[in-house]
Parts: structure tokens; C-alpha cells; sequence
């Protein structure tokens, strides 16, 4: 543990979140301290994203928030009015998206988004948001020139530098990042890793890191939660989740990346694909694909099939939802 | 015998307006060959030309210059229609997206059927018979079932199943695998994998997997080529060359993907806008000399099976 006393910034509890009668996040509960990288790993299609655009508060219809609380700093976000809510965004708490490099508008300056960006938040001239633009540049390992470039001059993993820079402008106090990378190449994809972690230290900022890809969140998290169809399955800290990770997902997902290094052997992935969400399987909804889930235990089978698991804490700060798993 | 041999394979493409006219080297100088039953795997970022390799090899371009060598033939020079679909029947490709090859509107039987009747593979009485045989090949079972159904009542993995059937319809000697994993979900690109594994081995297929993911390419390759800005830069037993790479790009690349710090001079992969004689890494590595600005490495062998471009690392002797 860490000697500074950690404070709760984001408190999520029991989030519900329906796209018309789908019901996309359901019975969410989940914390960022402040300072903390939270990993959230999912595949496609497991609520991860809607979490996100819940905290980011930029859920739109037909997606909306049916039950459960967003706190920020204790504060509870579902109902506050649109003009709050307008300033909560950017200032604390800002998001890079996914395919965030095609998100800068093709005929404008860079240094005119960030002037743009950070006039609609505070009152700040241009000739003052230009030179923070290029500090701001700077700091994401960008020549400060190049707040006069427009958007097609630069490669994909700048894009990606710029807009991760604007999510910095007004000194949020949460970052998320929905797959900041998954586009990037690998060389690309380290090096802007590397950057995030490098600003995080010197900001102070949280982060919540979403992506499929379970051994980046092994290495750059502090804390991960696995998602699966609308639910949290597991959460611990990476170390822990990296020695013992307990729910049968979460170790298929561990099966599913090919090592780079020892030998060579088969590995089994998880059979079956993700449930639909518009009908979850009954009972623990990771059971159809379950290797643990079989007809000859006949007491276990029936509380798999028809009991939903709900997430306990066996370990301090390890909690799994499982019935195989007693606390 | 080689299923198919690519000798000194380039492809340009021409950019710019009539006074600024460019060339831009997508492939330049690329030869290998892929053996029946093994599985070759192409790696490189994205623009490195990997794709455009794949393209070629599947006769969607035509090479600048080179050739491609298949059943004593050069099929990049032919240009008979009865000659182009024989081609197509034996080199068949498998693209990336899962969801944008097949027909919304026809079944998975309509698939696999069309290549079956097309090429004549069997006789129109047991087109039936060998379609359930296919989709059971590549498990999706029971056939019957899954014959009949469209392919938006499929998942991503067994949309690329369907896609893998119907390239297997055709009983190919090559397959040409473009990404085909990386649009799916993590947990079943393994399922992927095993399958394209299990077909190397049963039907003596050659396989050139096309992919920016080095450990997947470790799981399921026998060969390795590493691709940079249009030139194979590294190629050997996939064993070998990541265990002890010799080109600087392939250790970076293995650095970045092992999680170890990365202090670069930024450049990238992308194929070269009329390039200048040299080695096309020179801006990014960290051994170079002042040779390497001057004039391009060509691909030696330094160690028994494996290649690489550099004159640091694999000199000409």
C-alpha cells in the first residue's frame, strides 16, 4: 500500500444502463482513487464503453442510465442539470476515444482546436490558449510548432499525442481512455503508454484504462476489473490478478494471448462466443462457456444455471463473482 | 517442391499530379516461397506492404515488376480468364473483416455452394454431402443447422469459419490469410489459430499468415518474414529469429511487444515515396554507420536459415 492516504474519486454503484430494452451495463459497482490507473477489460460488446460514456457522462438515446449512482467526489452525477454537467465534462474528467486520431476536424489548426476546446471552459484569450496549446504539445513529446499544423500532417500516433494532450488541458482529475491504442502500432502504441504513465505521475491524474487487451492492463494498471455481458466478473490488483486470477473467464482470457517467450504450446482460448445481451443466459451468465459448469455436478450445475453469482471480496481488494469461488 | 515461389516481387504505386509525379514503393525486391503443410507468417506494421504482398500473391494487383511462380507457371503474367480461375481455385484468400465477406442476404449453404458449382469441385449430386463436410471441418456443427442459416444469426468466429469453409470449398494449395483474426474477439482467436493449424496438417496446405501480431504469428508459424517500408528486412524458422533476432527493427519490435522501455528516433514503417539507395531503417536504428545512409543492405544469410538486410548484423562478405 501506498504511504499517501488514497481518496475515492469515482464511485459507481449498481449501474444500469438500457439501449432501448437491451440492457447493455447491469449492476455495475466500481471505484477510481485518486492518482490510480483502474484497467477495464472486456471483448467487444460487454458494457465496457458504455461504463465509460456513463462516467464521462455522454451516454445519448436511446442509451440511458436506468438505475444506480455515478459520485464524483461524493457528489452524485444522474440528475444534475445540463449546464453542470457541461462544465463536470473536460474539466474533471476527460476522455481520449477509441478512434480519438479521426477526431480532430480535418480544416482546422491543431492550436485552433485547443483554443476552441479550452475557450468554451474558461475565460482565457486566444494568444494565451495558443501558448498552452504548445506546452501542452510539448508535453506529450510534440514540437510546440506544431500547434499551426493541420490534422493530416501529422501520423496517427501524434493525432493520437494531440488529442491525449487537449484531454490534459484543463487539468482533469480523471483521464479515461477508451482503447487509446488499438489502432496504433506497437512501436507507437509503447511509446504513448509510456508517455501517459510519465504525465500520470507528474499530474496526479486517475485513469481509467479500457481496452481488450488483458496483458497491456497487466503491465500499466494499478488495479484491474474484467467485464463480461454487462457485469463485473473479477477485480484485484493487477499483481494479484496476474498470480491468481480466479473466475474461469478471466483465466480463459489469460489463455487467450500467445506468449512470446517458453515453449511453444496449445492453448484453448474459450470456447462458444459472447451472449447476446438482448437475452443473457439465466443464472451466472458466463455459464454456457464455462469448462467448469457440468450436468454430473448436479447441485453446482443448478445454481449455475439459475443463480446469478454476485461479486464478493475473498482477498482484500480480490473480488469474484463465481460460484465456484466461496468467500 | 514449393506450393508457390515470389521472386523479386515489387509493386508502385503512382501518386501526385502530373508535374509532382511520386512512386511510391509498396513492395520492393520481395522473394520467398511457401512450402505445402507450413505455415509462413508475414509480419510488419500497418503500410509496411504486408497486405499488398497478399494482394499480389491473390492477383487483385498486378506487380510492378517480378514474378510469381505456381505449378511451373508465371501467373502474374497470365491473363486468360480460364487461366486467372484456375489460379483462383488453388490460391484462395481469407480476408480480415468477417462481417463484410459474406452476402447478408444468402445463407451460409449459398456460400459454400458457389465455389463447389463454380469450379466444379464435385459432381452437383453431392454438393450437398460436401458442404456439411466442410462446415464440420472448420466446426460449425451440426451442419445441417448452420447450412441454413443467414450470416447475421452468426458470430464473428463463425462468420470467419463460413469464410474459411468456402476458401477450403475450392480444396486450395495455398491460402492467403490477410488478419484474420484481428477483427474477432480475443477469446476465440485462438479457436482461429487451432483451425488453421489443424489445416496445415490435414490437408497440406500452405498458409501465408499476413499479421502485425508477433506472438500469434509465434503460435501458429513454422517460417517468419518481417516486413518494413516494402522490403523483407528479417526472415527465418519463426523460432529462431525471436528467440535471437538480427535486424534492429525486429528487436524493436520484439521490445515494444515485451514491455521494455522505448528511447527512439521516431520514424515509421510506411512504404518508401521514391526512395533514396540505403537502408530504408537508417533515421531509427541505433547501430548504424555510415554505410547504411549510402547504400541498401541486400538480404544475407548470417546464421544457417535465417536472412537479414543490415550491414551491421548480416554484412555481405
Amino acid at each position: 500500500m501506498s504511504a499517501v492516504a488514497t481518496k475515492t474519486l469515482i464511485e459507481v454503484q449498481g449501474l444500469q444502463v438500457e439501449y432501448g430494452r437491451v440492457r447493455a451495463v447491469d449492476g455495475v459497482d466500481l471505484t477510481i482513487d485518486t492518482g490510480e490507473i483502474l484497467g477495464l477489460a472486456g471483448e467487444s460488446g460487454c458494457g465496457k464503453s458504455t461504463v465509460a460514456n456513463a462516467v464521462m457522462q455522454i451516454l445519448r438515446p436511446p442509451a440511458h442510465i436506468v438505475g444506480g449512482s455515478i459520485r464524483f467526489q461524493g457528489e452524485d452525477l444522474v440528475g444534475k442539470s445540463a449546464e453542470e454537467l457541461r462544465k463536470y465534462r473536460w474539466r474533471n474528467v476527460s476522455m481520449v476515444f477509441q478512434s480519438a486520431m479521426n477526431a480532430l476536424n480535418p480544416v482546422m489548426r491543431v492550436g485552433d482546436q485547443f483554443v476552441d476546446m479550452m475557450r468554451a471552459h474558461e475565460h482565457i484569450s486566444k494568444h494565451h490558449a495558443i501558448v498552452r496549446a504548445g506546452e501542452l504539445l510539448d508535453l506529450v513529446g510534440m514540437d510546440k510548432r506544431r500547434v499551426r499544423a493541420y490534422p493530416h500532417e501529422l501520423s496517427g500516433g501524434m493525432r493520437q499525442r494531440v488529442i491525449i494532450a487537449m484531454a490534459l488541458a484543463l487539468n482533469p482529475e480523471l483521464v479515461i481512455l477508451d482503447e487509446p491504442t488499438t489502432a496504433l502500432d506497437v512501436v507507437v502504441q509503447r511509446e504513448i503508454l509510456q508517455e501517459v504513465e510519465a504525465l500520470k505521475r507528474d499530474f496526479g491524474f486517475a485513469v481509467l484504462f479500457i481496452t481488450h487487451d488483458l496483458s497491456l492492463l497487466l503491465e500499466f494498471a494499478d488495479r484491474i476489473a474484467i467485464m463480461y455481458a454487462g457485469e463485473i466478473v473479477e477485480s484485484a490488483p493487477a499483481s494479484r490478478l496476474a498470480e491468481n486470477a480466479l473466475h474461469p473467464y478471466t483465466q480463459g482470457l489469460m489463455r487467450s494471448f500467445p506468449p512470446l517467450t517458453g515453449p511453444r504450446v496449445r492453448l484453448t482460448g474459450i470456447p462458444g462466443a459472447p451472449p447476446e445481451l438482448r437475452e443473457p443466459p439465466s443464472g451466472c451468465r458466463f455459464h454456457p462457456r464455462c469448462p467448469h459448469c457440468v450436468p454430473e455436478d448436479a447441485a453446482l450445475y443448478l445454481r449455475q444455471t439459475t443463480e446469478r453469482p454476485r461479486l464478493r471480496e475473498i482477498e482484500p481488494g480480490h473480488s469474484v463473482a463465481c460460484h465456484l469461488v466461496e468467500a | 517442391m514449393s506450393a508457390l515461389e515470389v521472386r523479386d516481387l515489387s509493386k508502385n504505386f503512382a501518386v501526385g499530379g502530373a508535374l509532382r509525379r511520386s512512386q511510391v514503393h509498396a513492395v520492393d525486391d520481395v522473394s520467398f516461397s511457401l512450402q505445402p503443410g507450413t505455415i509462413t507468417a508475414l509480419v510488419g506494421e500497418s503500410g509496411s506492404g504486408k497486405s499488398t504482398v497478399a494482394r499480389l500473391l491473390a492477383r487483385l494487383y498486378d506487380p510492378t515488376s517480378g514474378s510469381v511462380l505456381f505449378d511451373g507457371g508465371d501467373v502474374a503474367r497470365v491473363r486468360r480468364r480460364k487461366d486467372v480461375l484456375r489460379y483462383r481455385s488453388q490460391v484462395q484468400l481469407i480476408f480480415q473483416d468477417p462481417f463484410g465477406s459474406l452476402n447478408p442476404v444468402k445463407t451460409v449453404r449459398h456460400h459454400i455452394e458457389r465455389p463447389l458449382r463454380i469450379h466444379r469441385v464435385v459432381p452437383p449430386a453431392q454438393v450437398e454431402g460436401r458442404v456439411h463436410e466442410l462446415l464440420s471441418t472448420v466446426g460449425l456443427v451440426p451442419p445441417e443447422e448452420v447450412a441454413a442459416k443467414y450470416p447475421h444469426e452468426l458470430s464473428g468466429g463463425q462468420r470467419q469459419r463460413v469464410s474459411i469453409a468456402r476458401a477450403l470449398a475450392v480444396e486450395p494449395k495455398v491460402v492467403l490469410a490477410d488478419e484474420p483474426t484481428s477483427m474477432l474477439d480475443v477469446s476465440i482467436r485462438i479457436g482461429i489459430l487451432n483451425l488453421m493449424l489443424k489445416l496445415k496438417d490435414e490437408h497440406d496446405i500452405a498458409f501465408l499468415y499476413v499479421t502485425h501480431d508477433l506472438a500469434s504469428a509465434r503460435y501458429i508459424a513454422d517460417d517468419i518474414l518481417v516486413m518494413y517500408a516494402g522490403q523483407i528486412v528479417e526472415r527465418g524458422p519463426v523460432e529462431q529469429v525471436l528467440a535471437d533476432p538480427l535486424h534492429p527493427y525486429t528487436r524493436l519490435l520484439l521490445a515494444a511487444v515485451h514491455g521494455e522501455r522505448i528511447d527512439e528516433r521516431r520514424g515509421s514503417a510506411s512504404a518508401a515515396v521514391d526512395p533514396a539507395e540505403g537502408c530504408r531503417f537508417v533515421s531509427r536504428c541505433p547501430l548504424a554507420v555510415p554505410v547504411c545512409s549510402v547504400m541498401t543492405p541486400p538480404l544475407v544469410e548470417a546464421r544457417p536459415g535465417q536472412s537479414a538486410r543490415c550491414h551491421v548484423t548480416a554484412p555481405a562478405t
